[in-house]
């Protein structure tokens, strides 16, 4: 065995970790070498001075009471009643915010009432009416011209009347769609305002006082009267509107 | 209650074969983290982590299963604390034997020398220093060391005689400036 092969397998021979044949090779080679001889007394000197000298850090005593300590902690929280224990807490906790949360936000995820969705639609059919430049099919102030219009076109017969004495003239009358049904459209003026009156049966046939909503800045009006259902809707200001609302539900009633 | 009687069992096996080697753990803690607070926090965590995994524990050498996951306890806070330690990452080969023919050396250590082997073992990189303290210190076999390190049995045989080695010439080194 020569110096290099000895090195490497010096710590091995003194830690009885060598194989016999090895250890035999060693204990041949190490008396003839003093190289190899000095640098095992070394790894002895060291390997002895760090067992024997206080290289060894003992566990403080305050830590061992700590840590027996914490270790029956553990076992008690471990042993309680399993509704009781953390683990149980960790994923309840989480699942009671999550259900709170769906819970909170379900009505603004539910989708828009009947009477919303119509809502919209009225506001979009006034909308369009005035952008499409299709606000009449006939533009007429004459009730008598307006109202046989609509014979032929829809199954039932609008009340038509001018309400050009109380400021809201007559300006003509329209075919529309709303409510998956044709519906009458009477378009009234009020200064510079446009109004929409849409007209078309109800089932119910119990009347109805006006209820207002306001969708995208537009008020709307609706009754019911006479089994027909009517929805005003203007740019015009709330209260103007409604009195508008009146006048027409008075005129009307038959 | 059949559950509360295994887990009782549990502590009672635990304090038999875990708890009595906390000054191994303490001692191993010590010399990676070469500090004294932050050895204490590691083993208590160490020994949380250990009885919360105990059931893992199918062994009898619990000296070595605990020292397993002391170590693991340590070096993942040495790793977050990003410690200059192990961010040089350990290669094995840098840290090689080189030929000392020319300085054969006679150690003789006084006892106040002792001091300057203990500043001498901390200076290594700490997986020469933690095999030196399983071995010298624990006196782990070659095969504890290899499966507390996870290391293959050769590497534990090269590894050691190269950390004592470095060992060697940093206490050399050191008694050398000593006026």
């Amino acid at each position: 065995m020569d110096c290099t092969n000895a090195q490497t397998l010096i710590d091995s021979y003194m830690d009885g970790e060598l194989d016999l044949v090895g250890k035999l090779e060693i204990e041949d080679h190490l008396p003839g070498c003093a190289l190899c001889s000095q640098r095992y007394d070394d790894r002895q000197i060291i390997r002895d001075r760090l067992k024997r000298g206080s290289a060894y850090f003992k566990a403080p005593p305050a830590l061992q009471k700590r840590i027996q300590r914490s270790i029956r902690q553990a076992a008690k929280a471990e042993s309680s009643p399993r509704w009781l224990s953390w683990s149980w807490v960790r994923v309840a906790v989480p699942l009671a915010a999550a259900a709170l949360v769906v819970l909170t936000l379900v009505p603004f995820f539910r989708g828009p009432s009947p009477e919303g969705i119509l809502t919209q639609e009225v506001v979009s059919s006034h909308v369009r009416s005035l952008m499409a430049n299709h606000l009449t099919d006939v533009p007429s102030s004459d009730q008598y011209t307006v109202k046989p219009w609509f014979n032929g076109k829809v199954n039932f017969s609008p009340p038509v009347v001018n309400l050009a004495d109380q400021g809201c003239p007559l300006v003509g009358g329209r075919l529309d769609y709303l409510n998956d049904r044709p519906a009458a459209a009477l378009v009234y003026q009020r200064d510079k305002h446009l109004i929409n009156v849409f007209i078309w049966p109800s089932s119910d046939r119990t009347a109805s006082t006006p209820a207002s909503a306001t969708r995208q800045g537009y008020n709307i009006f609706h009754w019911r009267q006479s089994g027909m259902n009517f929805w005003a809707v203007s740019d015009l200001e709330r209260g103007q509107l409604e009195k508008f609302a009146t006048m027409l539900k008075t005129s009307t009633q038959i | 209650m059949l559950g509360g009687a295994v887990l009782i069992c549990k502590l009672a096996r635990f304090e038999q074969s875990i708890l009595p080697h906390m000054d191994a753990a303490y001692n191993l803690a010590r010399w990676l983290t070469r500090n004294e607070h932050d050895a204490q926090d590691m083993v208590q965590e160490a020994y949380l982590h250990a009885y919360k995994f105990f059931d893992a524990f199918r062994g009898v050498d619990g000296r070595a299963w605990l020292l397993t996951v002391v170590r693991d306890t340590c070096y993942t806070r040495l790793q977050q604390n990003r410690s200059r330690d192990t961010m040089t990452s350990f290669d094995e080969e840098i840290h090689t034997i080189e030929d000392d023919a020319s300085n054969p050396s006679a150690l003789v250590l006084k006892s106040g020398e002792i001091e300057m082997l203990k500043e001498s073992l901390e200076q290594l990189p700490g997986k020469f220093r933690e095999i030196i303290v399983l071995r010298d210190l624990e006196e782990f076999s070659y095969k504890q060391i290899a499966d507390v390190t996870n290391v293959p049995l050769g590497t534990v045989m090269s590894r050691l005689a190269r950390a004592r080695e470095r060992l060697k010439r940093i206490l050399c080194a050191r008694l050398k400036e000593k006026p």
